[in-house]
């Protein structure tokens, strides 16, 4: 076995899986260097809450066994990843960032999507830490410490999903699954300077995860490379009759397609709200992948302001909803900052949600014909980089405003009507920032193959961090 | 009553009857966080209601039986 593979450190997971199934190494040497790796770095890091680290020996010795006996090994054979901790992991309580939740039994099965990886040779090792019960963009929490930064500790991963962000980022682990209900996969691929999916609402079943908002609950991976989130993807398409908004589409790889390049694409920038409180570092992200494509026109997303407000109000009361029994009983247990957010949002009279909820349809309308004239369009995925854990507010438009309920300015209009958004990571430094392409609903394919060639282009990548 | 709430000081009043209402405690000191979201989301629905809409706009979510 050769150097590299001793430490399959900043490997893609299909070259993981390429030297696993060529003979070059083995899934027990791979995760054995994964789990020392975690061990290591972790402590700083703080991206797993737990490490199932007997599970995955076991199931590394099964592959290398069904490997030898020549049987076909999947193609994510050996590939270590985590999932966010608020996938079910069998054995565990999903705690789903919070205190409270550890007093659930453990889950009997694991989430329909660790299976589908498993069942593709990848081998789970660990749950990762989350915003409170992904009421979070910043990555911390109150109850297992904050996630930290791999390209600067002293800074926020953002979140909720922000161990995914951190454990892929930091070379634990190439993949890393999260969820994304206003943004939540797309601004750790920002601060992290990763690859990130949150495909159109429906693609991926929910079935096994603890949910937030089930109007905008999306699941997805991070990853380095954009081979690495199609066959992820890939490997988790179906559909799936438990989890009620999973559509019946067939599987649609993307991954044989990555290659075919992005000729004839029509490709527009976000204009007017998402141009407006660009930080430099955003603008500069925004300039760089647009003058990357080629892209020229400037597209309008129409009242983009008013479609995060529905966004911001949906979310509030349908989590205040979700958590009204807990509120009642064990408020005193919540992390601080979503407790208040929580409680407010029990007091927002349901006259406002139902506009919300009939100015979702209308929106849903206008934006789509956007795509009548466009394939895909371009958005910063955060107004700034990584803040400092701890910042509570940011500059935007000149104007101080809190961090927390804003990080999302740019994301939540998007997920708010299921579009799917490939975030790809712009390594400036000394820290990355992303921009999203959004394309049209079940168009995942047109997002991979543009983020696939700024990858070839050298016009995006996730940046190694000096950890 | 988002537009009415700018000019309302009773915020106070209504977080303490709604709490009661629905049968939550508030502690005194989470009642500025919960004010502060209280009047962020009262603003963005004020953001909405300036949008008119037709009566027969249909809400997002679909229900198939």
């Amino acid at each position: 076995m050769n150097a590299i593979l001793a430490d399959p450190t900043w490997l893609s997971a299909n070259e993981i899986a390429a030297s696993i199934a060529g003979g070059a190494t083995t899934a027990s040497a791979v995760i054995d260097a994964t789990l020392k790796r975690i061990e290591k770095l972790d402590p700083a890091l703080n991206a797993f809450t737990d490490v199932v680290a007997t599970r995955a020996r076991d199931r590394a010795r099964a592959l290398d066994a069904q490997l030898t006996g020549g049987s076909s090994p999947g193609p994510l054979a050996g590939v270590p990843f985590a999932v966010k901790n608020l996938f079910d992991i069998a054995g565990l309580p999903t705690r789903a960032g919070s205190k409270i939740n550890r007093d659930r039994p453990a889950a009997t099965r694991d989430a329909i999507l660790i299976e589908r990886l498993e069942a593709a040779g990848a081998i789970l090792v660990g749950g990762l830490n989350m915003g409170e019960y992904a009421y979070d963009f910043t990555g911390e929490n109150d109850h297992d410490g904050n996630a930290a930064n791999p390209h600067d500790l002293s800074r926020m991963t953002g979140g909720s999903s922000g161990g995914s962000g951190g454990a892929v980022a930091a070379g634990l682990v190439p993949i890393a699954l999260g969820s994304d209900t206003n943004g939540s996969i797309r601004v750790p691929a920002s601060f992290c300077g990763l690859f990130g999916l949150k495909p159109t609402y429906g693609r991926l079943s929910r079935s096994g995860t603890f949910p937030f908002v089930a109007n905008f609950d999306h699941l997805g991976p991070l990853a380095r490379t954009t081979l690495d989130l199609a066959a992820s993807y890939d490997a988790m398409q179906g559909p799936d009759p438990t989890d009620h908004a999973c559509a019946q589409r067939p599987v649609e790889p993307v991954t044989p397609l990555l290659e075919r390049g992005i000729s004839g694409l029509r490709i527009g920038v976000a204009g007017g709200y998402f141009q407006n409180g660009l930080g430099p570092e955003a603008r500069m992200a925004v300039d760089h992948v647009t003058s990357a494509l080629g892209a020229t026109r400037t597209v309008d997303v129409p009242e983009a302001a008013r479609a995060r407000a529905a966004a911001f109000l949906i979310t509030t009361t349908e989590a205040a909803s979700l958590h009204l029994d807990r509120l009642r009983t064990r408020a005193a247990d919540f992390d601080p900052a979503v407790r208040d957010r929580l409680l407010a949002g029990t007091m927002i009279p349901a006259s406002i949600t139902g506009r919300a909820q009939k100015f979702r349809r209308w929106y849903r309308g206008e934006v789509l014909q956007l795509f009548d004239s466009v394939d895909a369009i371009l958005a910063s995925a955060t107004p700034i980089t990584a803040p400092l854990i701890g910042q509570q507010t940011f500059l935007h438009d000149g104007k101080e405003i809190p961090l927390r309920a804003n990080i999302g300015i740019y994301t939540q209009p998007i997920s708010f009507i299921g579009l799917p958004v490939v975030a790809v990571p712009v390594p400036l430094q000394p820290l990355p920032i992303a921009v999203q392409i959004i394309t049209a609903p079940w168009r995942e394919d047109v997002g991979l193959a543009i983020a696939h060639a700024l990858e070839r282009a050298g016009a995006a990548g996730a940046p190694r961090p000096k950890i | 009553m988002p537009a009415a709430a700018d000019k309302c000081d009773c915020f106070t009043t209504y977080i303490e009857s709604s709490a009661a209402l629905l049968d939550l405690v508030i502690r005194p000191e989470w009642m500025q966080g919960v004010q502060t979201n209280l009047e962020i989301s009262l603003r963005f629905a004020c953001l909405l209601e300036q949008f008119p809409l037709p009566d027969e706009t249909e809400p997002a979510p679909v229900y198939e039986a």
